[in-house]
């Protein structure tokens, strides 16, 4: 009876703090793609708060820059759709073009862009009206999106062309078409955007593309001890917030490898849950977040230690997260 | 709507690929597997289109030119034909025999051929040309791939059971040499004459089920049923009517191969989606062997510059070469005997069960090289 009340007393007075504290609370959500949901988890609390039906193959995830919508790409929709980030209910949809996987906004949240797989396109949405605004041809199989930090420029990569498409985006104009390693996936602007870094899955390779000279100009490889370099298939990546690391989802490989920005030497391996998908850092800075499709779990590394603190489990096959600090 | 391709240049650089094909018999166990009109060009059609879409960014053009082969006739008129056209880099779906007289009478010209037909063993070993490209798998590296799996599922005791033609018997050679390089037992051997007969006819029907039982009877015990039988002639009617309750492995059940339809894995479902859009039917493994090949002449052709069959012989032998396929690995050159390294998906037709190399078959440069013959055994001497 006693430690009863005293449950109750400590879940009311956490709440409370909760309350007050207003702002304070981190919370990741994950989408499992052959779950067909999204995971909600408290990432102070480091765990898993519950999960959700969301639709057929959720894949890419990303929030609305007031945090109040999330928009998760559901493949086997053909469709894109908007959920209140409080409550997870559907309120809309964006038009995605068929098998959207990936969706990225840009710094000011106005627009999104969406790679469509099967039509060899990159569609520009407006979020406040909901429209397609634009369709740009580029290669085979886009994949990963990148907005630099100006918003200037737009890269897509191309899975089985290989290559990355620099675009001017005011002007609609492709600048540059550059190959790189086989089968890009992601691409990532540094934070102040001297640097673009695209992932190469096939290659096993990170390409570094000055976006100004429109070149490669160099590339960074993986040796995680006792592991074949098949087996290195960098996916995801993000800088840390002071942009002096950079962290690479090594995808069957099961690590995440953290390398100095600056002199783009690896600097450690951690090993997370298996075939590591996509990377977030919480708004904090604090702590990274690796989706494990595999294994069914994420793993939370400690960002200033550089240490995995934690597991959480989530529902099967997770892929995209977004973290908000509402 | 914007317009995302480059400037055209004043001279593109345009790429002429020859596809050179020996129909294949339309005498299946199964109607799901009749070859379809554009067997294995399909495939090269749609890596041509994916190799263009590269090409529009870097003023590249390829075209694929068809030639077909009917059983027993001369390689060599439609091959001159395709060198009279101007192909650099021809694509080969053809037996060992006419596979080689090409290779012989392209030896001294700058032309890259791909065999993306033949699973002959010889060929990348004593008969190895340095003008060929294997992307084909071997036979060993099917009966390899499946072997592993079958030593991972700890089903070590094999009936071996081998068709009367002379493929057949080279597929059970390397179903044995899978059995003592992974430690199986053959626990009995035997031969399935082909007599002739109707195949897919109503009697025919009656007369298997009666048949298989009475020749799987009386062998000693064992875990699987290994069946060798590229004819097309027995052993799709093994599973489901063996004397004994046991799984069929090999030629039908859970067969090795490059690709089945059924593959999603990876990626897969973007080239199964677009090939269907585009031909109507699923992709089989001739298609997709000839997509690879079709896409390594692109990756070249990208990555060199230059439409130069030479060139692009050094780009695959370079370390440089790395081709994204959609089998969770990328595909690399052995440099030995120029077999594409790639790994082997088990398929029931229905799914991927599992793909080789299985884990746990370790290997000090490749895992995939625990499938096929290996390096220190090859009979291949390149220049």
């Amino acid at each position: 009876m006693q430690t009863s009340m005293i449950r109750r007393a400590l879940v009311a007075w956490t709440a409370l703090m909760g309350l007050g504290a207003h702002a304070s609370a981190t919370t990741a959500f994950i989408t499992n793609e052959k779950g067909n949901s999204i995971t909600m988890i408290d990432v102070d609390k480091m765990e898993a708060v519950k999960t959700v039906p969301v639709g057929q193959r959720p894949r890419g995830i990303a929030l609305s820059r007031d945090e109040t919508q999330l928009y998760v790409c559901l493949g086997d929709d053909d469709t894109i759709a908007i959920l209140d980030a409080k409550d997870l209910r559907r309120v809309g949809e964006l038009p995605s073009g068929a098998d959207p996987e990936q969706i990225r906004l840009t710094p000011d949240g106005k627009l999104a862009f969406v790679a469509n797989e099967n039509d060899a396109l990159l569609t520009e949405i407006d979020v406040a009206t909901r429209q397609a605004v634009t369709e740009f041809p580029v290669g085979v199989e886009p994949e990963g999106v990148a907005v630099s930090p100006d918003g200037a420029m737009v890269v897509n990569t191309s899975e089985t062309t290989g290559m990355a498409h620099l675009i001017d985006w005011r002007a609609k104009q492709t600048l540059a078409n550059i190959l790189v390693a086989a089968r890009p996936r992601y691409a990532e602007f540094n934070k102040d955007g001297s640097e673009l870094w695209v992932t190469s899955e096939v290659g096993g390779v990170v390409n570094v593309i000055d976006p100004a000279k429109r070149a490669v100009t160099g590339q960074i490889h993986f040796d995680p001890p006792g592991l074949s370099k098949e087996q290195v298939q960098p996916v995801g990546e993000r800088f840390s917030a002071d942009g002096k690391l950079a962290f690479i989802a090594l995808g069957p490989a099961n690590r995440v490898a953290v390398v100095d920005a600056a002199s783009k030497k690896v600097v450690k391996y951690l090993l997370v849950g298996q075939r590591v998908w996509q990377l977030e850092l919480s708004p904090d800075g604090k702590y990274l977040l690796s989706t494990n499709g595999v294994s069914n779990d994420i793993s939370v590394i400690d960002v200033t230690a550089l240490k995995v603190v934690k597991s959480i489990a989530v529902g099967p096959f997770p892929w995209g997260v977004a973290i908000s600090k509402r | 709507m914007a317009n995302g391709a480059a400037p055209l240049r004043a001279d593109p650089l345009e790429v002429k690929v020859g596809v050179l094909r020996q129909t294949h018999s339309r005498e299946t166990i199964s109607i799901l597997d009749i070859p379809a009109a554009d067997d294995f060009l399909a495939g090269a059609r749609m890596a041509m289109e994916d190799d263009n879409t590269t090409g529009r960014f870097l003023d590249q053009s390829f075209a694929v030119i068809d030639k077909r082969l009917a059983p027993g006739g001369d390689p060599l008129a439609p091959l001159n034909d395709l060198r009279a056209e101007g192909a650099g880099f021809i694509i080969l779906d053809l037996p060992a025999a006419e596979t080689l007289e090409v290779a012989d009478a392209l030896r001294d010209k700058n032309v890259i051929l791909f065999n993306a037909g033949a699973s002959d063993d010889r060929l990348r070993e004593e008969d190895c040309h340095a003008n060929v490209f294997h992307v084909a798998p071997t036979r060993s590296m099917f009966a390899d791939g499946l072997g592993e799996y079958l030593i991972w599922k700890q089903w070590r005791r094999w009936l071996l059971v081998v068709g009367s033609h002379p493929e057949d018997k080279l597929l059970g050679e390397a179903y044995k040499r899978a059995a003592k390089k992974f430690g199986a037992k053959i626990v009995e051997e035997r031969t399935f004459e082909d007599t002739g007969g109707g195949r897919r006819s109503d009697s025919g029907a009656v007369q298997v089920q009666r048949q298989m039982p009475v020749f799987t009877q009386k062998a000693p015990d064992y875990d699987v049923l290994v069946a060798a039988d590229e004819s097309e002639v027995f052993a799709g009617y093994l599973p489901y009517r063996t004397w004994d309750a046991r799984p069929v492995v090999g030629s039908a059940g859970l067969r090795p191969t490059s690709w089945d339809a059924s593959h999603e894995l990876w990626g897969a479902q973007q080239l199964q989606n677009r090939f269907e859009r585009q031909f109507k039917r699923g992709m089989n493994a001739r298609d997709n062997q000839a997509w690879v090949a079709m896409r390594m002449i692109g990756d070249a052709v990208a990555h060199t510059r230059t439409g130069d069959p030479s060139a692009a012989r050094d780009y695959f032998r370079s370390p440089d070469f790395a081709l994204a396929d959609f089998k969770g690995q990328k595909l690399t050159l052995r440099a030995w005997n120029q077999q594409l390294r790639q790994p082997i998906l088990l398929s029931d037709g229905r799914g991927t069960v599992s793909v080789s190399p299985q884990e746990g078959f370790l290997h000090q440069t490749s895992e995939l090289d625990t499938l096929g013959f290996d390096q220190p055994e090859t009979k291949c001497k390149l220049p």
